[in-house]
């Protein structure tokens, strides 16, 4: 059993892999590398901290000491240029000019800016006199599931799928090609599939511990749970790895050189860091785009990921992404095999 | 009668401005050491990578044990891959497994095969068992190639310049590893630009030039046929001015052949303790002086160069 050529073949992918620190570094540590700096960066996300400046002027500190009063709100008292600078580099939301009329001066395109006014303005009124008829009251909620790093920690996680099934089997291929390697094991009576089996294995030994590290950070840290079955997760991870392995070996199939791969990889990997939604939701590309996004294994993948962790959704439910990701797949594999060249 | 294990007829292969081989007739024979000598870029890799069904020939007709190269990784090929061992002058084993973990992934692709420990002792790499291949010297990592080509008992053995860039103590020690498989009743296969080692090592050589075969025979009778047995070369510190003409050369007593190069004239010769005498006489009638004077037994080296007028190493 231990002598069989696909344990042999799939025991020395896995080794070479875990020999190089700099492979582990990129698959395991990176992206919780990534995790922890945008979680934290993304962390008070909302309209808790809006910057307000009030321009020197008769009647700018009591203003400012009003604005400042108010929950949510941060006020300074700014001279004419210093208030133009940080106006226009977004450290303050919105300028209030104190006087009559009370001018205030923001850039409309801004959602900040103009929650900002509307806060000012409520405290400028008050201040003024105006009284509130109706009697309100507030309850915060923060929904688990609804935070950046929820919608983050699925995206990364599909993104580092693509990005070691790429490397980790395009990579080898090329490298055993440059080196004369795979046309030494020609030379024996070694058999092809097993040769391309032991990527895929040894990719399937390697997935169990990138998910669960990622995942498991997210969790400890940040609270990020998963809220469908995590036999979901690993059949729509397992399904993903492989079809970015198939991808890989397609990349990988004619390249003689680790520049001329290293160029496709990214070629092929450029497009889905951009459009399929790992930072940020894909909804925000027009529409006329969409079709295109949305066939892109990728984004499939994080569809089918964000569906069962954030939503709960039961595998049945992801029919249409999880198909993309295996059709993918399946064509690249049957292509890769097609146009393989051996030595 | 048995099939010889390597038998191939009229073999050419072109690539896209040059013709590698052109033409090639070769049979070896069971438990004999073959060796293919040529300078670079005469064709022997690409002869030998013919035979070993990695390179389809343009025309030609090879058998290998019996059979015929079918294509791919199918059966019939994969069955002939089982008897054989092949080492290629080019390939870099992964650096980061160690000796034990690439001899036994080379074994697992063989139903039949040596025990690591066994052909680790046959090559001498036992204390190197658990080092990294990138951690071997230049010479481990051949002998390392070799037990790669070994680990699958083979009958018939290819080895692609397998001592090109090794120093000399590295070589010897891969040559006693080639000699033991020899004694043992295999067969091999090798090429080489080293005229000593083919000397050493092989029953039979076939010198090749321009993809082709321009002398064939055992050693000994490559040598007999320059029909003299050493070589006097000489130079002379004026250069050309006072130098004796090729027909004076050849009239001295005991010489065979003259060959004159660009820096040094090179005489083949019969009877040195005459020759020489004779070549200092005239000489110093001439009043040339000598800026070299050097006598070898004749080698296959000499024989390339009376074969093509260049030498093997910088042809």
């Amino acid at each position: 059993m231990r002598d069989h050529a696909l344990v042999q073949l799939t025991l020395a992918r896995t080794r070479e892999f875990y020999r190089e620190p700099e492979a582990i570094f990129w698959v395991f540590g990176f992206p919780i590398v990534l995790a922890f700096a945008l979680g934290i960066a993304f962390r008070n996300r909302g309209p808790g901290e809006l910057r307000v400046g009030v321009l020197r002027a008769p009647g700018d500190s009591a203003l400012a000491g009003a604005l400042a009063r108010a929950p949510g709100l941060n006020a300074a008292v700014l001279d004419s240029s210093e208030a133009q600078v940080q106006l226009r580099t977004g450290r303050v939301a919105l300028l209030v000019v104190p006087g009559d009329p009370v001018v205030y001066r923001y850039d409309s395109t801004r959602t900040e800016s103009r929650l900002a006014r509307l806060e000012a303005d409520a405290v400028v009124q008050r201040a003024h006199g105006r009284a509130d008829p109706a009697r309100v009251a507030d309850q915060r909620v923060t929904e688990p599931g609804s935070r950046y790093i929820d919608f983050l920690i699925p995206g990364l996680l599909g993104m580092n799928l693509m990005g070691s099934g790429l490397w980790g089997v395009g990579f080898s291929v090329v490298q055993a090609r440059t080196k004369k390697l795979l046309k030494r094991f020609m030379a024996t009576p070694m058999r092809r599939s097993h040769y391309l089996l032991s990527f895929v294995l040894s990719r399937l030994l390697f997935l169990f511990v990138e998910v669960a590290a990622l995942i498991g950070f997210g969790w400890l840290v940040f609270d990020v749970g998963v809220r469908g079955s995590f036999a979901a997760v690993a059949i729509i991870t397992v399904l993903g790895s492989l079809s970015f392995a198939g991808l890989g070996m397609l990349v990988a199939s004619r390249a003689r050189t680790i520049e001329a791969v290293s160029g496709l990889m990214n070629l092929v990997m450029l497009p889905m860091w951009m459009l399929s939604g790992t930072f940020f939701s894909y909804a925000r590309f027009p529409e006329a785009m969409q079709p295109l996004v949305k066939a892109l294994p990728l984004t499939a993948l994080n569809d089918a990921l964000r569906a069962v962790m954030i939503d709960g959704s039961p595998l049945a439910q992801l029919g249409a992404p999880l198909g993309v990701v295996a059709a993918w797949g399946v064509a690249s594999f049957v292509v890769a095999l097609r146009i393989f060249r051996w030595r | 009668m048995p099939h010889p294990p390597i038998r191939c007829t009229g073999l050419v292969k072109r690539y896209a401005d040059v013709v590698a081989v052109a033409g090639l007739d070769l049979t070896v024979n069971a438990r004999e050491c073959f060796g293919l000598l040529g300078p670079n870029g005469a064709g022997k890799t690409t002869t030998i990578e013919i035979l070993e069904g990695l390179t389809a020939p343009d025309a030609g007709d090879v058998e290998i044990l019996g059979s015929r190269w079918t294509g791919g990784g199918g059966a019939a090929a994969r069955a002939l891959r089982e008897r054989l061992g092949i080492q290629l002058q080019e390939t870099q084993l992964a650096d980061k497994l160690t000796v034990d973990e690439t001899v036994r992934l080379f074994r697992s692709f063989y139903s039949a095969a040596h025990s690591v420990e066994e052909v680790l002792a046959l090559v001498g790499l036992e204390e190197k068992r658990t080092a990294w291949v990138g951690k071997l010297s230049g010479g481990q990592k051949q002998r390392l190639a070799v037990a790669c080509a070994l680990v699958s008992r083979p009958e018939l053995l290819f080895l692609d310049e397998p001592t090109t860039g090794l120093d000399p103590q590295a070589r010897r020690q891969l040559w006693d590893v080639i000699g033991g498989f020899v004694a043992a009743g295999g067969t091999v296969l090798l090429t080489t630009h080293y005229m000593e080692e083919a000397e050493r090592l092989c029953d039979r050589v076939a010198i090749m030039d321009h993809g082709k075969v321009i002398a064939l025979g055992t050693p000994r009778s490559l040598i007999a046929s320059l029909g003299a047995e050493h070589v006097v070369e000489f130079a002379l510190a004026d250069g050309a001015a006072r130098a004796p003409s090729t027909a004076e050369l050849a009239a001295l007593p005991g010489v065979r052949a003259v060959r004159a190069g660009v820096e040094r004239t090179a005489l083949t010769v019969a009877e040195v303790h005459r020759a020489v005498p004779a070549l200092l006489a005239l000489l110093e009638r001439r009043g040339a002086e000598l800026s070299l004077l050097a006598t070898h037994h004749a080698t296959l080296e000499d024989v390339f160069v009376s074969l093509t007028g260049r030498q093997l190493r910088d042809a």
